[in-house]
């Protein structure tokens, strides 16, 4: 599904991402781990075309497209979709709205008919119930006054709208208690699909206790210094990363 | 201005003609004042950005002959603003159409013609005509109370409530440059509560239309009074407005100033709190484009302790528009317990777009509670990308935020089936669309 070979991404001409390599497969969890400044959030943030970042070498292939030669607005409604570390608020915009218009213009780039207003309520009332979200929250403007559970929670719903077939978590679990990290884990596990991916990316293997990776990957530096299965995770909590930095 | 004086001295029959005798006795007195005074100089403190003389030094032809208008505005004109329910009237190039609407409000309540109300009440009409218009000793309504020959006049008597919005639609209307002076005169006595849209449509497009309009409010004790002002016309046209308002104790008055399309506008607004617990609540919203100016200036002074004012102007601007806010709040010496908020927003959508923004508070009471602030800047690039990143595309994103910031405006408006209009008409008018209501505006003659 996806193929990044040799990424090389850098923000304010600083090189961040030096040369990473990674193949996810439909189906598969990844979990992509590493210490603070990493690029974790950065690499998160090429796939999605912020253009704050700029790509300086490699590819990403996302189902067979050059996915670099696509605006974010493409990516998304071909089937990326970022859970953002820091949702942004937006005064003035309404949940409602936001919602309408995007999915209506994924629908659009499917080459569908936009949804009746009462069809996109009900959508909205069927997934809101997945992640718990508040009905109230959803008559608000865009995150603002959310806490930081809400907030994170609101990612999921969205995602819960848009069904992607990638989905990127960037430190969901940050800021979040027990409670709604597992609500949040809940929601994103209930949405999972045989033909849909996941990468996490998190410090911790806390929420990983809720969304089961296949595969982990610790990035340091810029690249992925080491690849296996599940137990990697454990093993990072236990002993943190040094140990493994020498190899990097 | 010379065009001007020799104008009022060789043709005051003219001038005068179909008039009322209390109108025309006002005249002398204010063409001193305006030969006196002249227009407001450019450059001077409160005219940094517009040059008054040098807009009107055209020589525009005065609209005098109200015979040639030709139009049953009842007929031709449909306001489509649903779920409106209004009292409506029109005014064409400053002239009241009379009609039947009268019939429709409570007797003891006059709405209509400027002429007409000097007839029926001459001791009202000298009492409130003029009467804060005058006093600021401004050339503009000086100028306009020395020519104006009809205008529009909302008296509501003591504690009478008008449920309904009353509608007063101003059409420019004719094939050749003019000049036309429009004038409102609103009383609300002790206990009384009315609403009032005022839609400013201009319909030709090729002659320069120069509009001058005073407008003077005289709220009562415990009155209350919603004034909004929506502003449609064309590149071509150049509006400058006197507002002016005098608020008694409790009263509460409060303005929508909205400009979605215009050429040149510079509009005033004056207001006196003069009397305990009075609250005044203006809120103004400018969108801009092409070449478009507007200009606004605000006054309000709180004259006497424990009133309220909260002052909001927001401003949208794009390619080569210009935008000028200049908010002033004086708190006298002994006005304590004064709330007064003033604030400005500008959204910048372009790099040849400019603002001037001057928000002044001048407190001289120390027991006040009061801010000001200014903003001008772009659409959030994070925010952008945020929305992007859900599959909108970068101009409907830029849209959502537009709209957005036009919000807690339209909110403030208290006409229902307006603020709904209004959305979908800045909806339209971001999209480049075109921005007159259907049914208004765009009529054949």
């Amino acid at each position: 599904m996806l193929i990044i070979k040799n990424l090389h991404a850098s923000v304010n001409g600083k090189e961040i991402i030096k040369g990473l390599d990674l193949q996810v497969k439909a189906g598969e969890v990844h979990a992509i781990m590493g210490p603070n400044g990493s690029g974790k959030s950065t690499l998160s943030a090429v796939l999605v075309g912020n253009p704050a970042f700029e790509v300086t070498e490699g590819e990403i292939i996302f189902e067979g497209k050059n996915l670099l030669e696509m605006p974010a607005e493409e990516r998304s409604c071909a089937g990326i979709f970022l859970s953002f570390q820091y949702p942004v608020e937006i005064p003035g915009v309404s949940m409602v709205n936001f919602m309408r218009t995007a999915v209506n213009e994924h629908r659009k780039y499917k080459g569908e008919e936009p949804l009746s207003a009462g069809d996109f309520l009900k959508l909205m009332r069927e997934k809101q119930a997945i992640v718990e979200l508040d009905k109230n929250l959803i008559n608000r403007s865009v995150n603002e006054g959310f806490s930081g559970g809400e907030k994170k929670r609101n990612e999921i719903f969205q995602m819960a709208m848009l069904e992607p077939k990638l989905a990127i978590l960037d430190e969901t679990d940050s800021g979040l208690d027990i409670d709604a990290l597992r609500i949040v884990a809940q929601g994103v596990n209930c949405l999972k699909r045989p033909e849909n991916a996941t990468i996490v990316i998190t410090h911790y293997q806390r929420l990983l206790d809720y969304i089961k990776p296949n595969i982990v990957h610790v990035l340091y530096n810029g690249r992925i210094i080491r690849t296996a299965g599940p137990e990697l995770a454990m093993e990072l909590e236990e002993k943190g990363y040094d140990w493994l930095k020498s190899e990097g | 201005m010379k065009q001007y004086i020799d104008f009022f001295n060789s043709c005051r029959k003219e001038i005068d003609e179909g008039c009322s005798p209390l109108l025309n006795s006002c005249r002398e007195k204010a063409f001193e004042t305006f030969r006196r005074v002249g227009f407001p100089a450019y450059k001077s403190e409160n005219y940094q950005h517009i040059d008054i003389a040098g807009l009107l030094k055209e020589d525009f032809g005065f609209y005098l002959n109200r015979s040639s208008i030709n139009i049953n505005p009842h007929r031709v004109f449909h306001c489509d603003v649903p779920n409106l329910n209004s009292h409506k009237h029109f005014a064409v190039n400053g002239h009241f159409v009379d009609d039947e609407t009268q019939k429709d409000l409570p007797a003891t309540v006059f709405s209509g013609s400027l002429n007409a109300f000097a007839e029926q009440y001459p001791v009202l009409f000298s009492k409130y005509y003029n009467r804060i218009a005058s006093a600021k000793d401004d050339g503009l309504s000086a100028f306009n109370t020395a020519f104006v020959q009809d205008g529009y006049v909302l008296y509501v008597p003591e504690n009478v409530v008008i449920e309904k919005t009353i509608q007063l639609t101003n059409i420019s209307a004719g094939n050749i440059n003019s000049l036309i002076n429009r004038r409102m005169l609103f009383i609300l006595e002790s206990g009384s509560q009315a609403k009032l849209l005022v839609c400013d449509h201009a319909y030709d497009e090729n002659p320069m239309t120069a509009n001058t309009q005073v407008v003077e409010i005289f709220a009562g004790e415990n009155a209350g009074f919603d004034f909004c002002e929506l502003e449609e016309s064309s590149p071509n046209t150049v509006r400058l407005t006197g507002n002016f308002v005098r608020q008694a104790a409790s009263s509460q008055v409060r303005i929508n100033s909205i400009t979605l399309s215009n050429g040149t506008t510079r509009n005033n607004y004056t207001i006196d709190l003069a009397g305990e617990h009075a609250e005044s609540y203006l809120y103004g919203m400018a969108i801009a484009d092409s070449r478009q100016k507007i200009d606004n200036y605000t006054l309000i002074n709180h004259l006497v302790p424990n009133c309220r004012c909260n002052e909001l102007f927001k401003y949208i601007l794009d390619d080569e528009a210009a935008g000028v806010f200049s908010g002033r709040i004086i708190v006298a010496k002994d006005a304590q317990k004064t709330e007064a908020y003033q604030s400005n927003r500008n959204l910048l959508g372009s790099r040849d777009c400019r603002m001037f923004s001057k928000p002044q508070l001048e407190i001289y009471a120390d027991d006040v509670k009061c801010s000001h602030g200014m903003t001008t800047g772009q659409l959030d690039e994070n925010t952008l990308f945020y929305i992007c990143s859900r599959g909108i595309p970068k101009e409907e994103a830029v849209l959502l935020l537009k709209f957005a910031f036009t919000n807690d405006v339209i909110q403030g408006i208290r006409m229902e089936g307006l603020r709904d209009r209004l959305k979908l008409l800045i909806e339209k008018r971001f999209r480049g669309e075109l921005v007159t209501c259907r049914g208004c505006g765009r009529v054949e003659n």
